[in-house]
């Protein structure tokens, strides 16, 4: 398959759930207003320094809201009879992974440039590393969009049940990752586990980009993430391959 | 390598899912051009295999050719060519019927005045070039099966598979399904039709291919096959008052069977019965209204190629 096409296919698919899934209420839930909330029990009303802890924050956004698309997109299609039609278009499992992880990447992005917009003018905080900042958005979304993605592969053609079975893998992580408590008070087993989390890669590379600190070297944060994606979308890969007929 | 004349070629196909074999080692090739039926019973793997040909789903074992494209090796290439209507190949109920027509478009490649044009053709010929802005949640099913054939079309494919089809359609959008299915026949298109519909198959298809538990239990042209399985013929009879179908007992009806307000007689000796028929009518006061005489059926040599397992 040529490049040009697969490209295509990649951006149709975007394209096609950018305008589908986007509002549908799982995403909004899961994606929206669970951060919202977490920020909300967390953060507010308590004696601590906001600015301190936006890193945490944003890294959280970015997490929930790009793995919130793809768990949706698969059983979605499934359950609504439309994934054999998009199958039998000239495309294959891999180019629909990457739409959906596009789709991710692209709503997670999104949305976390509002909460940090929001963040720098209400929180008085600033970005001391621009392209570091951009370049640790964009791999976190795609980290946490295939994610997403391979969170989809499971046979199920309930969207409801996809939707738990991710909150019960994603809530975990961010208690372990640095977002409520910071990373450098993090000891014992509790910071080994925190390494298991891409979350933890990428609020230290958002607390290198603000607070211009970070507890690891920034070319292991950023190498994690890329690893990390990968395995994502090599695994993804062969799940939703394997899975594929489940649920047709 | 496929033969020039052959749209479609299989060969030595098998898919198993665990220990239940769908598709057991099945051959058979389409002619370019052709409207070729693929009956059989729930389970006896025609969908299986419909995605199988369609590169939705992968053989175990076999060979696929397309247009002389291996499916297995360029997939894509493969799928270029093709149109697929799928067995539950719903469309996006949240997109707009335009919209649909434009996402399948641009999977194909289609420059975006092409997919306008082809958008307003193809949706006017199937009466909803005015619905084109609304949603297909609000959509009857009818109209969504039509936007399911459009999608399939606008590629202009070489080859159309369509599963199921007309399944419990209103007449006018049946209708317009068939016509469509013979407007992109004429235009060359060579048609795969699955159906449980086995009157539609007797009319619509130059050969017909019935499977039986994932094997092939006939491939032949469709009066062949009745000619070859069923040497019953029936008639079709209607009174001007209702008559008990007991009371037409003669030697030379096999079976009756009461379809609304005809009676269908079975039998192997037309004439006899006719003659017997009018007899019977003249001497009990009875009207006949109607009186028409029917070949065996495919109907008939599908249920004996696939009944009870024999």
């Amino acid at each position: 398959m040529s490049l040009s096409i697969f490209a295509r296919g990649v951006l149709v698919t975007a394209d096609k759930n950018a305008k589908i899934y986007y509002k549908k209420p799982p995403v909004i839930i899961f994606g929206l207003l669970f951060p919202l909330f977490m920020f909300i029990s967390f953060y507010l009303g308590r004696k601590i320094d906001l600015a301190t802890f936006f890193p945490g924050f944003l890294g959280m956004t970015l997490f929930f809201t790009a793995s919130s698309v793809g768990p949706l997109i698969t059983p979605w299609e499934k359950m609504a009879g439309t994934y054999e039609r998009l199958l039998s278009y000239p495309v294959t499992v891999g180019t629909i992974i990457m739409g959906d992880a596009l789709a991710g990447l692209i709503f997670g992005c999104a949305l976390s440039t509002i909460v940090l917009a929001a963040g720098l003018i209400f929180l008085n905080t600033a970005v001391v590393n621009v392209a570091l900042g951009v370049v640790a958005m964009l791999l976190g979304g795609a980290c946490f969009s295939t994610l997403g993605v391979l969170l989809a592969s499971s046979s199920s053609r309930t969207p409801s049940n996809v939707m738990m079975l991710s909150s019960l893998v994603r809530f975990p992580l961010i208690f372990v990752s640095g977002v409520f408590v910071p990373l450098q008070e993090l000891e014992g087993t509790v910071l080994a586990v925190s390494y298991v989390s891409p979350l933890t890669y990428l609020v230290d590379l958002f607390n290198a980009c603000m607070n211009g600190n970070s507890v690891l070297p920034l070319w292991l944060d950023l190498l994690a993430l890329l690893l990390f994606t990968c395995v994502f979308l090599i695994v993804a890969n062969q799940l939703h391959k394997k899975n594929l007929a489940r649920g047709l | 390598m496929s033969d020039d004349k052959d749209a479609l070629r299989a060969s030595n196909l098998m898919k198993t899912f665990g220990s239940i074999i769908a598709v057991d080692d099945i051959s058979f090739s389409v002619g370019k051009g052709e409207i070729f039926g693929f009956l059989g019973p729930n389970g006896a793997g025609k969908t299986t295999t419909v995605r199988m040909l369609t590169g939705i789903l992968r053989p175990d074992r076999g060979n696929i050719s397309i247009g002389g494209i291996d499916m297995e090796k360029e997939p894509i290439q493969a799928k270029m060519g093709i149109g697929v209507v799928p067995e539950v190949g719903n469309v996006y109920v949240d997109l707009t019927a335009g919209q649909n027509l434009s996402l399948t478009g641009r999977y194909y490649g289609l420059p975006k005045n092409i997919i306008e044009i082809k958008t307003e053709d193809i949706l006017t010929r199937l009466g909803l070039y005015d619905r084109r802005n609304d949603l297909v949640r609000t959509f009857s099913k009818g109209m969504k099966q039509r936007i399911s054939i459009a999608c399939a079309i606008i590629n202009d494919p070489h080859f159309l598979f369509l599963d199921e089809p007309t399944e419990g359609l209103d007449v006018q959008s049946k209708r317009l399904i068939v016509n469509t299915i013979y407007g992109m026949n004429k235009k060359g298109c060579t048609i795969f039709l699955t159906t449980h519909n086995i009157e539609d198959a007797s009319k619509l298809c130059q050969r017909v291919c019935i499977i039986n538990k994932g094997k092939i239990v006939a491939i032949d042209r469709p009066e062949k096959l009745k000619s070859t399985f069923d040497k019953t013929q029936s008639i079709d009879v209607s009174f001007d008052h209702k008559v008990d179908a007991a009371m037409l007992a003669h030697g030379s009806i096999s079976k009756v069977e009461v379809l609304g307000d005809n009676l269908r007689l079975f039998t192997n000796n037309p004439d006899g019965t006719i003659k017997y028929v009018a007899a019977w009518a003249q001497e009990n006061c009875v009207q006949i209204t109607s009186l028409t005489t029917g070949g065996p059926s495919l109907e008939e040599a599908f249920v004996q190629l696939t009944g009870d397992g024999k």
